[in-house]
């Protein structure tokens, strides 16, 4: 589903990276070693060199928005442009169900976004991701503020996205999570990539 | 007309009053000693020279000479006006974008001004093209200095918010519209603001001088009246392309976010 090529971006690369329908795939990496940066190039949000495709179908034969549509990006820290939480989505009523499953106050749409935690703002930052109904989905770390019970929601969403034949690129530091979520990953050294298998 | 001439011991005297802004930054140790008196000195030197510029370019009226006084013009109001920016555009840009959208601003306001309405003959003719040239240039660089400053803070400031609609597949013209209009609303209101200030609470400069120089009031007002609404239109012209050209130079074809083109804020 998700192939990329000789990507080069900044210190990193050339990476190679597979990731089929389907399928969940982990990246993993010491903090500082690029995984960052790799994950906003395979968004197109940096300007890299290499090809990057979606079902073979390389990303600079759409636009960037369609693209962006499609590959759905959530970064560690998940951005906000209005005051209000439900400002963020296009149909927060719709959103509400899956708020409510992550376990997120189903009244947080009308709370404004400052007074959000950082498990909240990740929370209900894959849930405006999921609305937007990308196919593979590019997560930077999108447990590292939840608790155990959140933490196996999102892992369950992300299972049920990738059985609808979605797929997933999943940066976790956590060697449990790895062997929970996928089979195989990628380990992110010195600007190179390394497959490794769970065991 | 008539009026009441200085000669340069009026000057010497008025001149005295700053001694007491001396006197203050020496009394109380605010080290403005030293820049006052460089400032000052600035001042006396700078406005003689462009009395005697000015005194040759009426005296020849030649479109050689007036154009390059426009040039030299137009150079120091986009110097200025990338002066004004902790985070400047890397390159050419930094200077080269409040130029060009300023002399555009200009060239549009000046020509429609003195084509129509003032109808100087010959149409360049120092006397109206400088003065009015000057004050349309000067509040368009205000303008522009702010409109620039506003746009590129409100990139720079709010990437992640920019960066989160990106991701989400919006156009980076959608992204980044609040922080267009914030920026336009910023630049523009200055302007605005004098218009509804001028008379009542300040006499503006040009039109205090007429007065002083022995015309009568009412046509002084109706030049002054001119040159504001010469000065809201070029403002509005050099603020808008100004927003639109570095929101232009801060994104890409493929819907970036390109704040690797701004030299850091430190960097100045």
């Amino acid at each position: 589903m998700l192939t990329v090529r000789s990507l080069v971006r900044l210190h990193l690369g050339p990476l190679d990276l597979e990731v089929a329908a389907g399928q969940c795939v982990t990246l993993r990496g010491r903090s500082g070693s690029g995984k960052s940066v790799f994950l906003r190039a395979i968004a197109d949000l940096d300007p890299s060199e290499g090809t990057v495709a979606l079902d073979g179908r390389d990303r600079n034969t759409m636009s960037a928005p369609d693209w962006r549509r499609q590959v759905g990006y959530l970064p560690a820290e998940p951005g906000w442009w209005a005051d209000r939480v439900t400002a963020h989505f296009a149909d927060w009523s719709a959103c509400r169900p899956m708020a409510k499953r992550l376990g997120l106050d189903p009244a947080a749409g009308d709370w404004s976004v400052s007074r959000l935690s950082s498990g909240e703002r990740q929370r209900l930052g894959l849930v405006r991701l999921l609305e937007n109904q990308p196919r593979c989905l590019i997560l930077d770390e999108p447990t590292a503020s939840l608790d155990e019970a959140a933490m196996a929601v999102v892992e369950q969403l992300v299972a049920e996205h990738c059985e609808a034949g979605g797929s997933c690129l999943f940066v976790t530091h956590d060697p449990a999570q790895f062997k929970r979520i996928s089979r195989q990953g990628y380990r992110l050294e010195e600007g190179k990539l390394v497959q490794e298998t769970a065991a | 007309m008539s009026y009441v001439t200085l000669d340069y011991v009026d000057l010497a005297l008025a001149a005295s009053l700053l001694l007491i802004n001396g006197a203050v930054s020496i009394a109380l140790s605010l080290g403005l000693a030293r820049s006052l008196a460089i400032s000052s000195v600035r001042m006396v030197v700078q406005l003689l020279l462009i009395g005697l510029i000015l005194d040759f370019l009426l005296a020849t009226v030649s479109p050689f000479w007036t154009g390059l006084a426009v040039l030299v013009m137009l150079g120091f109001a986009g110097y200025e006006a990338m002066a004004r920016q902790d985070r400047r555009l890397k390159g050419f840009w930094a200077y080269g974008l409040g130029t060009g959208v300023m002399t555009l601003a200009a060239l549009l306001v000046m020509s429609f001004a003195l084509i129509t309405q003032v109808a100087a003959d010959p149409w360049y003719h120092p006397q109206y093209l400088l003065p009015l040239l000057g004050m349309v240039l000067g509040n368009c660089m205000t303008g522009v200095a702010l409109a620039i400053r506003s746009i590129t803070s409100a990139l720079a400031d709010g990437k992640q918010a920019v960066e989160a609609q990106l991701a989400l597949g919006r156009t980076f013209r959608l992204s980044a519209l609040p922080m267009v209009r914030s920026a336009l609303r910023t630049a523009m209101t200055p302007t605005i603001n004098s218009m509804a200030a001028t008379g009542l609470v300040y006499l503006p400069g040009m039109m205090t001088g007429q007065i002083l120089a022995g015309i009568d009031p009412v046509e002084a007002v109706k030049y002054q009246l001119l040159v504001m609404f010469l000065i809201a239109g070029a403002t509005a012209i050099g603020v808008t392309g100004a927003v639109f050209a570095i929101s232009r130079r801060l994104s890409d074809q493929r819907h970036r976010l390109r704040l690797d083109r701004l030299t850091d804020a430190t960097a100045n």
